[in-house]
C-alpha cells in the first residue's frame, strides 16, 4: 500500500474545502479504502466538527510534530465508517507551529499504511497553505462559481504550478443551475475558461450540507442529497472510474449555448 | 561620451548592464535610468552587471540603497572580480559570473527584428512578466496577472489582466489581442480602462493616437501600420 497524498485547497476561504475533505474521506473509505484526513488549518480547526469527531480529540497534529505523542495516538477512528481516521489541528496554536518539512515527514510516516491521506488546507497563500501543499502528490482546488473565488483559485493554481505540484484538479462547489440559466451565476464553462484545469467534480448548492455540518454527519452519508451524490462521484473519479458529468453539472447558460452555435456558423 | 546602461531580459528577471566610463558618470547614468524607468522595474528581479567595475562594500551598499529608494530590490550583481564578489557576499547580495550563461542568446539572423520573449501558457493571477523588448503570449492573461514590456505586447488569446506596453516610454508601442478586455491597459504613461464589452470579442490593437488610448478592431482591408 502506498498512499496518495491529496491536498484540498482553494485560496479563498469558505468555499467548501473542509466539507469536501470530510465528504471525500467518508466516500473513499466507504469504497473500501483506508483513509486518514488531516486538518492543516492550525488555529481555526473545523474538520473535526464537520466530521462529528470533536468530542474525541485528545492529541492533535502539533502534538505529533512536537513529539508529545505517537502518531497513532492522535488519529481518531471514525465509528461509523471502517478505516477512516482524523488527525485534528491544534486550536490553541497557529500556522507557524508547523513547517512544510514537518508535513512531508508526517506524510511519509503515513504513506506505507494507508490508501489515501487527505489534507484540508487553510485559506490563503501563506505558511498554512505551503504546509498543506508540501507533501501533496495530487491537489484539488475548490472554487465557487463566483468571480472573487475564481480569481483566488487562479492565483493558487499559479502557486501550485510554481511549486511543480500542478496543475491540480478542480471542484466547482455550490453551483445553482437555475441561477446559471438566468445568467446570474457563472457556469461551469465560464469557470473553466479562466482556470483551464481538469474538472473532477461539480457539487450543486444543497441545504442538506449545512444540516449535515451542524450534525457532524458528512452529507455523503445522506443518500437523498444531490451534493452528497456529487461528492461520491468525485471519489469515484479519483479512484479511476469514469463517471460522466450530467447536464446539471454543466450548468450551461442557454444563451451561451445559442451564441456558441452562431459563432461557429458564421462570420 | 556617456554611454547609458543597457537593459536586457534574463530567463527570470532583468539585467542592467553598466557601460564603460568614469564611475561618477556611470553612476549618474544609472540613477537616471532608475528615476525614469522605476515603474518598469518594480516587482522584477533585477541583476546589475558591474562589467569591469571594482566595488567595495561601501560602494555596493550605496548602490543597494539607491535601488531601494526607487522601490527596487537589487537581486544580484554580476562580476568576475574577486574582491567585488567577496564584498557582495558580505552584504548578502547574490553574485553571478559572466559565464553563468543567463543572458539571452544573441541570435545571429539575416532578418532584421527585435528581441522578443514568447510565452506559451496562460499567465495566472498574481504572476508578472517583465521584459525590456516585446512580449508575445500564446495563451490568456488572466485577471490579476501583469504583463510589462518595453516594447509591444501581442497576445494570441484573451487579455483580462493588466498590460503595459512601451513601459520605458515608447509611445509607439501597441497591444494586440484576440480578445482585448484588460483590467487596465497602459501604453507609455497613458492609462485606460476597457469599456464594457458589447457582443462577442474581436481581434483588436490598442494604440496611442493623439495622446489618447484607442482600440482598433482588426479589419482585413485596413493596413496595420
Amino acid at each position: 500500500m502506498t498512499a496518495t497524498i491529496l491536498t484540498i485547497t482553494s485560496g479563498k476561504g469558505g468555499v467548501g474545502k473542509t466539507t469536501a475533505t470530510a465528504n471525500l474521506g467518508v466516500a473513499l473509505a466507504s469504497m473500501g479504502n483506508s483513509v486518514v484526513c488531516i486538518d492543516a488549518d492550525i488555529g481555526l480547526r473545523n474538520l473535526d466538527v464537520v466530521m462529528g469527531l470533536e468530542n474525541r480529540i485528545v492529541y492533535d497534529l502539533v502534538d505529533v510534530i512536537e513529539g508529545r505523542c505517537k502518531l497513532r495516538q492522535a488519529m481518531i477512528k471514525d465509528k461509523r465508517i471502517e478505516n477512516l481516521y482524523l488527525i485534528p489541528a491544534a486550536q490553541t496554536r497557529d500556522k507557524t507551529a508547523v513547517s512544510p518539512q514537518d508535513m512531508v515527514k508526517l506524510a511519509d510516516d503515513l504513506r506505507p499504511n494507508y490508501d489515501w491521506v487527505l489534507i484540508d488546507s487553510p485559506a490563503g497563500i501563506e505558511r498554512g497553505f505551503r504546509n498543506a501543499l508540501a507533501p501533496a502528490d495530487k491537489v484539488i482546488i475548490v472554487t465557487n462559481p463566483e468571480v472573487s473565488s475564481v480569481r483566488d483559485a487562479d492565483r493558487i493554481i499559479g502557486l501550485i504550478e510554481a511549486e511543480e505540484k500542478g496543475p491540480g484538479m478542480l471542484v466547482i462547489n455550490r453551483l445553482k443551475p437555475e441561477m446559471v440559466k438566468r445568467g446570474d451565476m457563472l457556469g461551469t464553462e465560464d469557470v473553466l475558461d479562466v482556470l483551464a484545469v481538469e474538472l473532477v467534480g461539480v457539487v450543486p448548492d444543497d441545504e442538506a450540507v449545512i444540516v449535515a455540518s451542524n450534525q457532524g454527519s458528512p452529507v455523503v452519508l445522506n443518500n437523498r442529497s444531490i451534493a452528497g451524490k456529487a461528492f461520491e462521484n468525485i471519489a469515484r473519479r479519483l479512484s479511476g472510474e469514469i463517471v460522466p458529468f450530467t447536464e446539471l453539472d454543466a450548468g450551461d447558460n442557454l444563451l451561451s449555448k445559442l451564441s456558441r452555435l452562431v459563432r461557429s456558423g458564421g462570420d | 561620451m556617456e554611454n547609458k546602461p543597457v537593459i536586457k531580459g534574463l530567463k527570470d528577471g532583468l539585467l542592467i548592464q553598466l557601460p564603460d566610463g568614469e564611475w561618477e558618470a556611470v553612476q549618474s547614468g544609472l540613477l537616471d535610468i532608475l528615476d525614469t524607468q522605476a515603474a518598469f522595474f518594480r516587482g522584477a528581479d533585477v541583476t546589475l552587471d558591474l562589467q569591469s567595475f571594482e566595488l567595495g562594500v561601501i560602494a555596493l551598499s550605496e548602490l543597494r540603497e539607491l535601488f531601494l529608494e526607487h522601490d527596487i530590490t537589487l537581486h544580484a550583481v554580476q562580476t568576475d572580480h574577486k574582491p567585488t564578489t567577496f564584498a557582495a557576499a558580505d552584504l548578502g547580495i547574490k553574485v553571478i559570473h559572466s559565464d553563468d550563461n543567463l543572458k539571452e542568446p544573441d541570435f545571429e539572423s539575416e532578418l532584421p527584428g527585435d528581441p522578443a520573449v514568447l510565452l506559451r501558457r496562460t499567465v495566472r493571477s498574481g504572476q508578472t512578466i517583465h521584459h525590456p523588448g516585446h512580449i508575445v503570449v500564446l495563451g490568456d492573461i488572466n485577471p490579476g496577472a501583469e504583463i510589462i514590456a518595453g516594447g509591444n505586447i501581442v497576445v494570441w488569446g484573451r487579455v483580462r489582466g493588466t498590460v503595459h506596453a512601451g513601459a520605458m516610454g515608447d509611445e509607439n508601442a501597441v497591444v494586440c489581442a484576440l480578445d482585448l478586455s484588460p483590467t487596465q491597459l497602459r501604453i507609455a504613461d497613458k492609462i485606460a480602462i476597457s469599456p464594457e464589452r458589447k457582443g462577442r470579442p474581436r481581434p483588436e490593437m490598442a494604440v496611442l493616437r493623439d495622446q489618447q488610448l484607442v482600440a482598433e478592431i482588426w479589419k482585413s482591408d485596413r493596413k496595420i501600420i
